[in-house]
């Protein structure tokens, strides 16, 4: 999907990410997340290829920061080196929600321990963005693991090896992909 | 003969009583003559004790005309600094009786201002044995200062012998200021630069790029400073990197705060006896840092610039900065170095043209002194080493000409070369619209690559030109003339849609960089040289 094969070269996601998963969040089937984590202990927060969002040929009617009445990850503002101010998340406090034009609602999750340090604000305005780049410019938000943590927050993701696995297995129990 | 006068008799008096040793009762008396200091110490110790005891025959035979003078103050002045004594509640173990005039005190005992520095540490075995010390370091050197740490209670103790000699001079309607006493440090210098001058035959001088430094403990008084803290707790804050809060700097503050009477209350006056001369700590060599500049090149896209350590593990060998330093740490026999330079390449960046001016601090240098053609040499050793680098220019700078290679690093322009792939197949047409583009401006979020150590911001950079020169379907080459600060990489993938625009909006499709080569860093220092 990133023509990696045409030039003999890992794209820039391969060259400098490792690729973790964590599939059906809450339990809801399908709801994938892909979790990119940098060498430098970064994590980008996007959509898995097999989530919902992106198998079904959707539509977007409406993404939300606004997580509740006195919560926005909109409001989120870091300054200096060390990102003070933060906001500081758990593994499923939720990002954003996304409302499809079906009036299906998605919640995305954090899916790792860590300081917010930026949500993807021009999916606001170019929502498509979501749908035709999801691991690059559709990302959701970035988040910085604690240093000390930045080993023990991947323990419970899958590999990229693992998270195949888990698609091909449902593949073959459901005769329709989720 | 000893430039004393009379009216210091009554002085040297009570000094002796109070087991200070001869050359401390010259500090005392304020005696400037750098040859009193310096003749044996015994035979001063006699003259002293000769000197007192005139007095001494005064009190008994009433002026036996030992020295030209009539006037017999010491027996009074006795009386008084007894007196003294009583009344102020002195806590000191002096009683009268040991305080008479111990001729063999001088001599034998362990000096209760200086604690031996003055007595045991200034004569030519000493100055052998710090000489000694220095030549087995194998420095070079055509100068020396000379450096003495004494240890912090002696403060205590001088300030304690002063207020002692400061009442008794006041009585006679005069004063003496701290500064007029002269310091411990200075009269061991006076004695010792000259005997460590002829042991190492050069020149011992007040500021010198080598400096020798003695330093002095003494342990079993280490107490003496400890009341300071009850009484002046502002001045002695513990902080980093400090082994005791009980500093040189923190006692003279603290002493100069505490009030007479409450020092009097707190500590003895005069000081007490101790049992232990002053411990010699290792003679310290320092010569002052060496700083060589020069430009590199980088001809390897597997070579950090600096050691890539990753938790404890080393992620490639060598580096440019080990390349480059190796020669010159072994050339000047020096401990240590600090490498900086006009910017840095990431690992697998190649760096051409006239290179990158960069700069090393070679520490504590054993050999500072090189030739333009033994520099060359050096240069011509770094460069048969590896054909990863290569490094032109090196020369010996000062520190200051380091900062101007600092100061341009945001300002400045810098050229690049790039290895563009493209998603989209493309023709030689596609990519023609690139050489018009003339000073983009273009916004970068701090790139996600750098974020962990870097705040985030949002940084307008111009790109000042771009000339695009087709390759084949999928791949073009790039030259860029930006801005310094400008992050290429991410101009051209996007980080992320981070970078705005970037080339895969310009392109109108997915663009990738594989190779990258800095062509010109214009910095116009170090100057050249000529081969």
């Amino acid at each position: 999907m990133d023509g990696a094969e045409h030039k003999g070269v890992p794209s820039v996601i391969d060259r400098y990410f490792t690729r973790w998963y964590k599939t059906d969040l809450k339990g809801k089937p399908c709801e994938d997340h892909c979790i990119l984590q940098h060498s430098n202990r970064i994590c980008v927060i996007t959509l898995a290829e097999s989530h919902p969002i992106l198998q079904e040929d959707k539509k977007i009617q409406r993404i939300n920061y606004q997580i509740s009445a006195g919560c926005s990850r909109l409001q989120n503002k870091v300054s200096g080196k060390s990102k003070r101010g933060g906001q500081f998340l758990t593994e499923l406090a939720p990002l954003c929600r996304i409302t499809s034009t079906d009036g299906e609602e998605y919640t995305i999750f954090s899916c790792i321990r860590g300081r917010l340090l930026e949500v993807n604000e021009d999916i606001l305005s170019r929502p498509n963005l979501l749908l035709e780049k999801p691991s690059t410019e559709g990302y959701i938000a970035v988040i910085l693991p604690k240093f000390e943590e930045s080993k023990s927050i991947t323990e419970g993701l899958l590999t990229r090896a693992e998270y195949e696995e888990v698609v091909l297995k449902r593949a073959g129990s459901n005769l329709q992909p989720c | 003969m000893l430039p004393l006068k009379v009216k210091d008799r009554p002085i040297v008096c009570t000094l002796l009583a109070a087991g200070c040793c001869a050359r401390c009762i010259l500090r005392f008396c304020c005696i400037g003559l750098q040859s009193a200091y310096r003749q044996p110490y015994e035979d001063l110790a006699k003259e002293l004790l000769a000197f007192a005891s005139a007095e001494e025959s005064d009190k008994s035979k009433d002026a036996t005309d030992k020295e030209p003078t009539e006037d017999p103050p010491c027996k009074k002045m006795r009386l008084e600094t007894e007196q003294s004594h009583t009344e102020g509640g002195d806590k000191a173990e002096t009683s009268p009786a040991q305080a008479q005039t111990d001729p063999d005190s001088a001599n034998s005992e362990v000096c209760v201002v200086c604690l031996g520095v003055l007595q045991h540490f200034c004569d030519k075995a000493f100055a052998k044995k710090v000489s000694e010390a220095v030549a087995t370091e194998r420095y070079q050197f055509d100068s020396l200062v000379l450096s003495v740490s004494l240890p912090a209670q002696l403060s205590v103790r001088e300030h304690s012998i002063w207020l002692l000699v400061k009442k008794q001079v006041r009585e006679k309607a005069m004063c003496l200021g701290k500064d007029d006493v002269i310091q411990v440090k200075e009269a061991f210098k006076w004695i010792m630069n000259g005997l460590v001058s002829q042991e190492l035959s050069v020149p011992v001088l007040g500021k010198s790029l080598f400096e020798v430094s003695v330093g002095f403990t003494h342990p079993e008084t280490d107490g003496d400073c400890h009341f300071l803290a009850t009484t002046c707790s502002d001045c002695f804050k513990p902080a980093k990197n400090k082994l005791s809060v009980f500093t040189r700097m923190a006692v003279v503050k603290a002493l100069e705060k505490i009030s007479e009477e409450n020092f009097r209350r707190q500590f003895p006056c005069p000081p007490g006896h101790p049992a232990t001369r002053c411990t010699v700590q290792d003679t310290q060599c320092l010569h002052v840092s060496v700083f060589v500049a020069g430009r590199y090149n980088k001809f390897s896209r597997t070579l950090p610039q600096t050691p890539w350590v990753i938790d404890g593990e080393r992620r490639m060998e060598s580096s440019v900065e080990e390349l480059i330093t190796a020669p010159l740490l072994s050339s000047f026999r020096s401990e240590g170095f600090n490498f900086s330079s006009s910017g840095r390449e990431d690992v697998d960046v190649r760096t051409l043209g006239n290179g990158r001016p960069f700069a090393v601090e070679l520490l504590n240098p054993h050999r500072a002194q090189f030739s333009k053609e033994e520099i060359r040499e050096m240069q011509k050793a770094i460069n048969q080493s590896s054909d990863k680098i290569r490094v032109r220019d090196l020369q010996v700078v000062t520190r200051d000409a380091v900062a101007h290679m600092k100061e341009g690093e945001e300002e400045k322009t810098k050229s690049y070369g790039a290895l563009i792939w493209t998603l989209r197949p493309i023709e030689k047409d596609d990519i023609e619209f690139i050489n018009d583009i003339k000073e983009l401006k273009i916004a970068q979020k701090t790139p996600l690559r750098v974020l962990h150590r870097r705040p985030l911001a949002v940084r307008q950079r111009v790109i000042h030109t771009m000339t695009a020169r087709f390759l084949d379907t999928h791949h073009f080459h790039l030259n860029l003339r930006t801005q310094a600060g400008t992050y290429i990489k991410e101009f051209v993938h996007g980080d992320f849609g981070r970078t705005k625009p970037n080339l895969c909006e310009l392109m109108k499709t997915d663009t990738d960089i594989l190779e990258l080569d800095v062509e010109s860093v214009d910095v116009d220092w170090p100057p050249a040289i000529e081969d």
